[in-house]
């Protein structure tokens, strides 16, 4: 039993130990591996302008790559990486980050999905909370006019 | 209550609509321009081989309100737009100058003596640090720079006949009074 399990299990691993390689080509990356990494990071978080939904680290574009090469010349000049992300921000704006920044332009975007769900949880609950508190009526009595009509055909079948 | 329990979801939807109808005309590929009053970038680009000895700097730009055009020979558009650069430059109202961008500078020159060359100054940028600083996405893109050398405006693609007359004109006489 135990035999016949380990090839799956090596596969699982083997599977688990492939990442996607991206679009960064062998003659971007960086000697120094610490430095290729946070390129990396980096990379990943910018948004390539001309094919949009893609990261710079994705995107096969001719700009994602000068953009790439761009980022791992800033870390080889000794910047952070708040700086490297600043240098681009500062030319392609907050629309080149695909994790939208949070300030006071995007508080909508940040609080509105939490801001429909309070307003929808309360919705449901005042809901239901009216509904318990006013349980049916009992039907009122009958007038005497009513009454009197029922007499009658109550007698009328007889 | 009753009557909101109905009303409700149709004004939700109402609204949700709206703002998808507005969603579809607007156009994913225009991205504004963080540069709009900004400084020109800081430019020291070397000349292309056999056109002139200067090249183009931030200094060439400011003095006089100019358009900054990105260019290159591997540009389709590019081809399409220049007739229309050499009619501005005929006109003589306004300076173009070029940046010949992610080109083999040698190739950029070539493709400028083809093709008819409205530039007043041409620098090369084949590593496209100097697109990359003017937060170019693609080519052609065009910038109307003030006198003082600020960036006034940015219009991404061709340059048409109906773009110069309606919008870069009136903006540049604007600017130049």
């Amino acid at each position: 039993m135990r035999r016949a399990l380990l090839p799956f299990v090596l596969m699982i691993l083997g599977l688990a130990a492939v990442t996607p390689a991206g679009a960064v080509n062998p003659d971007e990356v960086l000697d120094d591996p610490v430095l290729e990494e946070r390129a990396r990071d980096i990379s990943k978080g910018l948004r390539c302008v001309v094919c949009q939904n893609q990261s710079i680290d994705d995107s096969d574009a001719d700009l994602a790559r000068d953009l790439r090469l761009i980022v791992r010349e800033r870390l080889v000049a000794g910047d952070s990486d708040a700086q490297v992300m600043d240098f681009v921000v500062d030319r392609y704006g907050d629309y080149v980050l695909l994790k939208p920044p949070f300030k006071a332009t995007t508080y909508v975007l940040w609080f509105g999905p939490i801001a429909l769900l309070l307003a929808a949880v309360f919705a449901v609950v005042s809901f239901y909370r009216g509904r318990a508190a006013a349980p049916a009526k009992a039907p009122a009595d009958l007038t005497d006019e009513e009454r009197r009509r029922l007499d009658k055909l109550l007698k009328d079948d007889r | 209550m009753g009557r909101i329990a109905y009303i409700l979801p149709v004004a939700v939807f109402v609204v949700v609509s709206l703002f998808f109808l507005r969603g579809l005309q607007l156009d994913p590929k225009h991205i504004p321009s963080v540069l709009i009053d900004k400084p020109i970038p800081e430019l020291n680009l070397p000349p292309l081989p056999g056109r002139d000895e200067v090249g183009l700097r931030t200094a060439d730009i400011k003095g006089q309100v100019s358009l900054v055009n990105i260019f290159g020979s591997w540009c389709v558009a590019c081809v399409a737009e220049h007739p229309m650069l050499l009619k501005i430059r005929k006109t003589g109202i306004v300076p173009i100058h070029g940046i010949d961008w992610r080109d083999d500078p040698a190739k950029g020159a070539a493709w400028l003596r083809k093709n008819g060359d409205p530039y007043d100054r041409v620098g090369a940028d084949p590593d496209s640090h100097a697109a990359i600083d003017f937060g170019v996405t693609g080519a052609p893109e065009t910038f109307v720079v003030d006198r003082e050398g600020h960036i006034r405006y940015k219009h991404v693609g061709p340059i048409t006949e109906e773009i110069w007359e309606d919008t870069l004109l009136p903006m540049i006489k604007e600017l130049s009074r």
